[in-house]
């Protein structure tokens, strides 16, 4: 047979985190995740002690009842008293792993009593950080370069992303989580929190963090293309250096704002268009604008990045009525993200327009909507 | 009157073995199709395998090698499509086409002519699903489960595997509606329904659980393509749809689904390990009320699949009881099979060795699924490796196993020779081995936080993949010594005697070695005892 029982025993023997080739869950830094982590614990040496008594009694058969071994058989083949035993012996197992179950699952559900709340967007394939209370929202993309050998930005390959999610320690963090185009899941291993974030609905989700530290995780629900790319980090600081980030943080998106009335020339629009690209179209459009021929179409020479500009405004900013995957842009970059990505669009791998589009010309496309 | 008469002048043989392709193309005799159904199986088998073996290629180290990440998903998408309806499915149903008239006394199915559809409805949509890798866009990519709104995305890839999906059903509906009619009505004088072989219960539960779900997947792919080409708004929140009604609709089929994947399995085991430890099973009518309270029990627990959607705490905790609760007939039939070998007379051929791997592993399957129904740790485990290990140690220690213990077991009854039985203990050591390398480090992975369903990984997820890789290569390769086997012994293997098993007494075995082309022609009048044990037989004509 092969080693299943040794290889279990070391999964429950070996100290979590300190192995290289780690076992078991993530140490846990809140009180659902070491719930969630005892609770485990404990399924597994039920489990463990069913096996070995299970498979112990049906080894010592296949050992001692065999007939090399000159055993004959006995002709029985029920027994009441028995077959009563190991149906109601597993219920009474059963009840006893529901207590403390039912207590953990009531505590992951008790969201109330926050003391902050941040809004988690997830878009193929970023998520979006909206502290509510604080008027501060960024996305969060990943940050390891895509471009084939294992180098990375300075964290730790496809766990790494450029603006984290910073949170105070100690203080009870309720999440709000929607998306905006697939379904996406919001998984920390460390906070025991895994929460599907739904298109058109909002759902909760709450930590509250023992130790200042960085904790990392991933997107857990298939959600396209990219979808092992789109990493969560979260950074627990102490209560006032976090007070400290979040200053820093708005002086720094205050500095970053456009304004909107600004008249942009060719070539810096084309500059400012090709950030907003690398962010955001990229992973469909691909860097050279080809496009993956079949799923996401061609820009370069496209039909409607060569076409009039009216139509080319309308996609970006209200989405595809064909194809469900080009999202409305307009909701989630501004006027003057737009009209640089258009003007870059419509000026980048030999497409020649040489006109610029204006944050205004997208203000007007709006309709006046916000 | 005349038509009595008619056919009583017929000679027998006016109805014999038609010769070249007319005997298949045209088969409405229950072991051709039986036989057409499960090679068509072993091809899907070998199909999802390779798709495996493409996944765990890609997975051996990080950083991309072979596969773009959405060719990625397209494998591991129809990896599932294919292993689930191609393979497993039509293999139950092969096995129940060519064994079930031979345990119960039936002359043939109940509908001859619609089993030769049901069977042929199958290769235009294994052709349909494998064909979709090259239209414009692949193949799906939004995993077996098709979840929308992401199955809405892509190109027509998605509506080849949507059609595909319909023509499988209808094709299993078909079987199933055969299967229950067949044990209901074709039953020789003698067999009563509580005198059934396991096997038989289990196919007869099994078909009225895929009657009662197929159409729900059928319904819920269908809303998908409305929504992809009709303007429809089933799961578009934004057109006042619903994402989320996508799974509880599909995991209503899905959860059953398990179940239509499991419980022949059951039945096959539970005639395997009586004949090899020469002892009647354990338990006969606690075993049929188990195996049709799973079936019951399947229909209450879909939403364990959705901890994660963000249901209401008392939805979260019906569901983990509900599913806790279906433990206990499992468990019950765990104790059945150890209780039957328990005093035994065992001998180890090689169906023997496939059951008991069966019963090791598939055990380990559902305490893992134990595991999993605490909905509190299924939040942190849910749509990671941990779920993969979880369904690999069900379906291919579970299924797969079981299908190689059954083919084994009535390899003689179909071909009247004996397979290799050195190479069949080879194929069962090696696979045990390599299956649990490739699974077992699975629930590691899942434990440390690597989610499912990634074409890339972080590097401390490095070495357990690389030995999760190797073993899957081995295993993969192991399956053509089973093929070999096959082949080998089908053309050059020993003339199978009368009754290859010593303990082997239910009905099939009473018949000649090969089974003739037509059994039980006339019905046998019985009397037989518990899980089809036939204590005696008189009459029943062959030819």
């Amino acid at each position: 047979m092969p080693p299943v029982l040794p290889v279990l025993l070391l999964a429950v023997l070996a100290p979590p985190a300190v192995l290289a080739n780690q076992l078991n869950l993530q140490t846990p830094v809140t009180s659902v995740a070491r719930d969630v982590y005892d609770l485990h614990t404990l399924l597994l040496y039920i489990t463990i002690a069913i096996v070995v008594a299970v498979f112990g009694v049906m080894f010592y058969a296949i050992v001692r009842h065999r007939k090399s071994a000159g055993h004959q058989a006995k002709q029985f083949h029920e027994n009441t008293t028995v077959e009563v035993i190991w149906t109601v012996v597993p219920l009474l197992i059963l009840v006893g792993m529901a207590w403390p179950a039912t207590r953990v699952v009531l505590a992951q559900k008790q969201t109330r009593g926050e003391d902050m709340t941040v809004k988690v967007t997830g878009y193929q394939w970023k998520w979006q950080y909206d502290y509510l209370d604080d008027g501060v929202a960024f996305m969060s993309h990943l940050s390891t370069p895509r471009d084939g050998t294992l180098k990375t930005a300075g964290g730790p390959y496809l766990l790494e992303v450029d603006e984290p999610l910073v949170v105070p320690v100690g203080q009870k963090v309720r999440l709000l989580l929607t998306a905006n185009d697939v379904i996406h899941s919001w998984w920390v291993p460390a906070f025991g929190v895994k929460q599907d974030a739904i298109p058109g609905f909002v759902r909760e989700a709450w930590f509250k963090a023992d130790k200042p530290g960085t904790y990392r995780g991933q997107c857990a629900e298939l959600c396209g293309k990219d979808h092992g790319y789109m990493p969560i980090v979260v950074e627990v600081k102490p209560e006032a250096e976090y007070a400290r980030w979040l200053t820093a943080k708005k002086a720094q998106l205050a500095a970053q704002a456009d304004d909107p009335a600004k008249v942009w020339k060719l070539d810096e629009a084309v500059r400012r268009g090709e950030e907003v690209y690398r962010k955001n179209c990229v992973a469909c459009h691909m860097e050279d604008g080809k496009g993956v021929p079949g799923t996401f179409p061609a820009l370069a020479g496209g039909a409607i990045t060569t076409g009039p500009v009216a139509a080319h405004i309308d996609i970006v900013l209200n989405g595809s009525r064909k194809n469900a995957a080009m999202a409305a842009w307009g909701k989630q970059l501004s006027d003057t993200e737009i009209a640089t990505v258009i003007t870059y669009e419509r000026n980048a791998w030999g497409n020649r327009d040489g006109k610029v589009v204006q944050p205004k010309d997208i203000k007007a496309a709006r309709g006046g909507q916000a | 009157m005349a038509t009595v008469e008619d056919s009583a002048h017929l000679p027998h043989d006016a109805h014999g073995k038609p010769g070249g392709w007319a005997r298949w193309v045209y088969a409405t005799n229950h072991k051709d199709i039986g036989t057409l159904y499960l090679w068509f199986a072993f091809a899907m088998f070998i199909s999802g395998g390779v798709m495996a073996l493409a996944i765990r290629a890609e997975l051996f180290m990080p950083g991309l090698q072979f596969w773009q990440p959405e060719l990625f998903n397209q494998l591991t998408t129809l990896h599932g499509l294919v292993m689930v309806f191609g393979a497993i499915m039509p293999a139950f149903t092969g096995l129940a086409n060519w064994m079930l008239p031979l345990m119960i006394g039936a002359p043939d199915m109940a509908f001859a002519r619609m089993n030769n559809w049901s069977f042929w409805l199958l290769p235009p949509a294994a052709l349909l699903l494998m064909l979709s890798f090259w239209v414009p866009g692949g193949a799906a990519a939004a995993g077996w489960t098709l979840y929308a709104p992401l199955s809405t995305q892509g190109g027509m890839g998605m509506d080849l595997t949507i059609f595909a999906i319909h023509i499988l059903g209808v094709s299993s509906v078909m079987g199933a509606i055969n299967i229950v009619v067949t044990v209901l009505n074709l039953r020789a004088p003698g067999m009563g329904l509580m005198q059934m072989p396991m096997f038989a219960w289990a196919s007869l539960i099994t078909a009225y659980l895929i009657i009662a779900v197929m159409p729900v997947l059928a319904g819920v792919v269908t809303m998908v393509l409305t929504d992809r080409h009709f303007g429809t708004h089933f799961f578009n929140a934004a057109g006042g749809g619903d994402p989320v009604m996508y799974q509880h609709i599909f995991w209503f089929f899905g959860h059953p689904e398990v179940y239509i994947m499991a419980l022949p399995a059951f039945g096959i085991v539970s005639q395997v390990i009586p004949t090899f430890a020469r002892k009647p099973l354990f338990g006969y009518a606690s075993m049929v009320y188990a195996t049709a309270s799973i079936a019951i029990l399947s229909f209450m627990v879909w939403a364990h699949h959705m901890f994660t959607t963000g249901m209401p705490a008392t939805a979260q905790l019906f569901f983990m009881y509900a599913t806790m609760l279906i433990a206990v007939p499992t468990g019950v039939k765990v104790f059945n099979w150890v209780a039957t070998m328990w005093e035994g007379s065992m001998t180890f051929e090689t169906p023997m060795l496939f059951a008991i791997g069966f019963v090791m592993l598939f055990t380990i399957g559902g305490l893992s699924g134990v595991i999993l129904s605490v909905a509190a740790v299924d939040v942190q485990l849910q749509d990671s490796y941990y779920v993969v290990a979880h369904f690999h140690y069900v379906l291919v220690a579970g299924a797969l196993f079981s299908l190689f213990a059954a083919v084994y077991y009535w390899f003689p009854k179909m071909t009247g020779k004996m397979y290799s039985e050195g190479l069949g203990k080879l194929h069962f050591w090696w696979s045990l081995l390599w299956f649990n390398v490739t699974f077992f480090p699975m629930h590691f992975l899942g434990l440390a936080g690597m989610p499912r369903r990634i074409p890339d990984y972080a590097l401390q997820f490095t070495d357990f993949n690389a030995i999760s890789s190797v073993g899957a290569m081995m295993f993969g390769l192991g399956q053509l010594i089973f093929f070999y086997n096959m082949v080998r012994s089908i053309r050059h293997g020993k003339e199978a005697p009368q009754l290859p098993w010593e303990g082997a007494n239910t009905l099939e075995w009473k018949i000649p070695t090969p089974a003739p082309y037509h059994s039980f022609v006339e019905a046998p009048e019985l009397k037989a005892g518990d899980n089809g044990v036939i204590l005696s037989m008189q009459g029943g004509e062959h030819h």
